[in-house]
């Protein structure tokens, strides 16, 4: 039996952060995030590790992105605006393959929006925020407990691909408290950057040859080499209008691709025989489950498909989904958005419907009932 | 016997990008020299960059490199810094780098006075991006972007770093490289943060527009223009007008940011003080 507390989803956050080894922390202050600032700012000089309030959160982006490159695993924690700023360096860290952790605690936007409330429309920007073609994974936890552990599953991914890691909750799970356990060290498997075996002397930084992900050598280890935002060949320097470009960026991509089945997480209730599945994450999954067993005792076949991982997008449960029932109500705080991918992955086979809302409070059980009855 | 800058080159990375009558090479060369007498082992070493033609300059050396982006050289420093604060790290940006783009970062690394060495290239102008206006560009001079004269007002690197709270400031030139050694040398060994304005010329996108007919002109504008900040301080203002300082400009005793923080982190070990 671990530890049992009462937590905030944000506090969650970072406890699931230090249980996986995290050592940094750099960040800006932000509603509905700070809180992650400021357990991070409690706990990590307690035990050697680095705090950091950087003057905004693009400092505090790249400084993360230092501190991994020598050796730290290393988060950041921020919310619309905030992460708005992130993008650039986010974007650097995909194409240079630095491992870091990323929270976006979603208020409403754009721009100041609602700082207290709760959003679901930054979900796009996490998967397309940043310039570029580029790889992403984006994890979606909807309870506190949750939160803890994908936290925990968000830096083994981040260390495994070498890749930015994005958790994306809203402002209701970031804030709620709920009871959770802490399990004692060695439950949850914990991972750590592929190391380089070979001799310094050896070492080519972006090898591509024996696998998609190359090992990593941190900065002071011996193995002095470059690391560039421009696309770079094996050993790390530029290149230019190379056919490199293009394999290397296809190689990318492939690290989180190739991987869906590792990288894919989700909850799929009572789906098996139902007519009509909520697609719902986050605190609209919370209410999607609540509405999907209301509609059960009425005796309609409801179920819910609650993703954890929303990038990369679960395609082939939703595509098998759609060509299972009538509809798929998809509720978000937005105006609309994820819903395009449920949409597109199920292609025609069955309606598909959205529930939307903006206006800082959430979508209500009693609304995805009544759609639930609309679609059936 | 001649220095072998070959030790610290990357083997097959030259030619470099730099145009031809660019001032970098002299500060390349200059600043391999400093590291060199100091002996400190390249593993032990990380350069960091922005973005510009200056930040280009951590690719052709054996150290722990790091080219970021535009502006941002300082803060990633700043995590490889305090996750590995007994190590050295070093900053090489431009002027529009250092305090256009990142200014809020440089401002904020000499507050906290971190122990980083930051060497901002001065040559007055955007060199990578074809001769736009920077926040150093002269009252007057031509730029793409300015093409009727610059009416901006200019930054005084120096002054801005001593304000925002440097531990060691200077400046030095691309023409004075004997002297610029001995800069570089004492920079890095200042514990907490050294900011060195060092003057450079790109005669391809602000010299050819600016009268300077050719790069050696610049080099002797530099040569004219600098005075060690000793005879300057002493002339009366109407003799330098003009004119500015070289060699160390400022510097006091503070403390260093990584020095307080982990002292922090031992005062929580011991049970007693650890009130957190
Ligand atoms: C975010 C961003 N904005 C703009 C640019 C384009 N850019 C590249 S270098 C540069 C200016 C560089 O000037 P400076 O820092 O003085 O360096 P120099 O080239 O003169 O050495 C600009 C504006 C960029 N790379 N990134
Ligand atoms: S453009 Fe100017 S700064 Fe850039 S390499 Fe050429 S001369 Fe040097
Ligand atoms: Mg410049």
């Amino acid at each position: 039996m671990g530890k049992l507390k009462l937590l905030q989803g944000n506090e969650a956050c970072a406890e699931g952060a230090l249980y996986a080894g995290c050592t940094f922390f750099a960040g800006y202050p932000i509603t509905p995030s700070t809180e992650v600032a400021e357990f991070m700012a409690r706990s990590l000089p307690k035990i050697g590790g680095a705090f950091l309030q950087m003057e905004d959160e693009i400092a505090a982006m790249a400084a993360i992105i230092g501190g991994s490159l020598a050796g730290a695993k290393s988060l950041t924690a921020t919310s619309g605006p905030g992460f708005s700023l992130k993008q650039e360096n986010i974007g650097f860290a995909a194409l240079t393959e630095v491992p870091c952790v990323v929270v976006n605690v979603m208020r409403g936007g754009p721009s100041t929006g609602v700082p207290t409330g709760p959003g679901q429309s930054d979900i796009m920007q996490c998967k397309w925020g940043t310039h570029g073609d580029h790889p992403v994974i984006c994890l979606t936890p909807a309870y506190v407990q949750e939160i803890f552990s994908e936290t925990v599953r968000a830096f083994n991914l981040a260390e495994k691909y070498r890749t930015p890691v994005i958790i994306a909750f809203d402002e209701i799970v970031g804030h709620m408290r709920e009871k959770i356990e802490i399990p004692d060290k060695g439950v949850l498997p914990v991972e750590d950057r592929p190391k380089p075996a070979c001799k310094p002397s050896e070492y080519l930084p972006y090898d591509d040859s024996k696998g998609d992900v190359p090992p990593m050598a941190n900065f002071f280890e011996g193995y002095r080499y470059h690391v560039t935002g421009l696309n770079h060949g094996p050993d790390g320097f530029p290149v230019n209008a190379s056919p490199r470009i293009h394999t290397d960026e296809l190689r990318l991509m492939r690290k989180v691709e190739a991987n869906r089945k590792e990288i894919i997480r989700y909850e799929d209730y009572m789906t098996d025989d139902a007519e009509v599945v909520v697609f719902a994450y986050g605190v609209s999954g919370r209410s999607g489950k609540t509405a999907v067993e209301a509609a059960r005792a009425d005796g309609i076949k409801a179920g819910l498909f609650r993703p954890l991982t929303i990038w990369p997008f679960p395609e082939e449960e939703v595509a098998s989904i759609a060509s299972r029932v009538k509809g798929i109500v998809v509720p978000e705080l937005s105006l609309g958005q994820i819903i395009f991918e449920v949409d597109r992955c199920a292609k025609g086979r069955c309606r598909v419907e959205g529930i939307y809302r903006v206006d800082g409070d959430p979508i209500t059980p009693s609304q995805i009932l009544a759609k639930i009855k609309e679609v059936k | 016997m001649s220095f072998d800058y070959d030790q610290y080159i990357r083997g097959g990375k030259l030619p470099h990008i730099w145009c031809p009558g660019c001032t970098y090479g002299i500060v390349f060369k200059s600043l391999l020299r400093a590291v060199d007498s100091l002996k400190i082992p390249k593993d032990d070493v990380a350069l960091v960059s922005g973005i510009g033609c200056a930040s280009r300059l951590p690719g052709y050396v054996d150290f722990n490199t790091l080219h970021t982006t535009h502006g941002r050289a300082l803060p990633f420093a700043t995590g490889l810094k305090m996750a590995r604060p007994d190590k050295k790290v070093m900053v090489v940006s431009g002027d529009g780098d250092a305090t256009a783009i990142g200014g809020n970062h440089f401002i904020h690394a000499c507050r906290r006075n971190i122990d980083i060495t930051v060497l901002v290239f001065n040559n007055f102008i955007y060199g990578m991006t074809g001769g736009q206006y920077s926040p150093t560009t002269p009252s007057g001079h031509l730029a793409t972007t300015m093409p009727y004269g610059n009416i901006d007002p200019s930054f005084n690197i120096p002054d801005l770093a001593k304000g925002a709270g440097a531990s060691w400031v200077g400046r030095g030139t691309a023409y004075h490289a004997a002297a610029l050694d001995k800069l570089i040398v004492e920079a890095i060994q200042h514990k907490g943060l050294s900011v060195l304005e060092i003057i450079n010329a790109c005669p391809t996108t602000h010299g050819r527009r600016n009268k300077f007919k050719s790069p050696t002109d610049m080099l002797l504008w530099m040569k004219d223009t600098a005075l060690p900040v000793t005879a300057f301080d002493k002339l009366p203002p109407e003799k330098t007008a003009g004119k500015f300082p070289t060699g160390v400009l400022f510097k006091r005793e503070a403390p260093e940011y990584c020095e307080t923080y982990y002292g922090l982190v031992e005062r929580l070990k011991s049970p007693k003080e650890g009130r957190a």
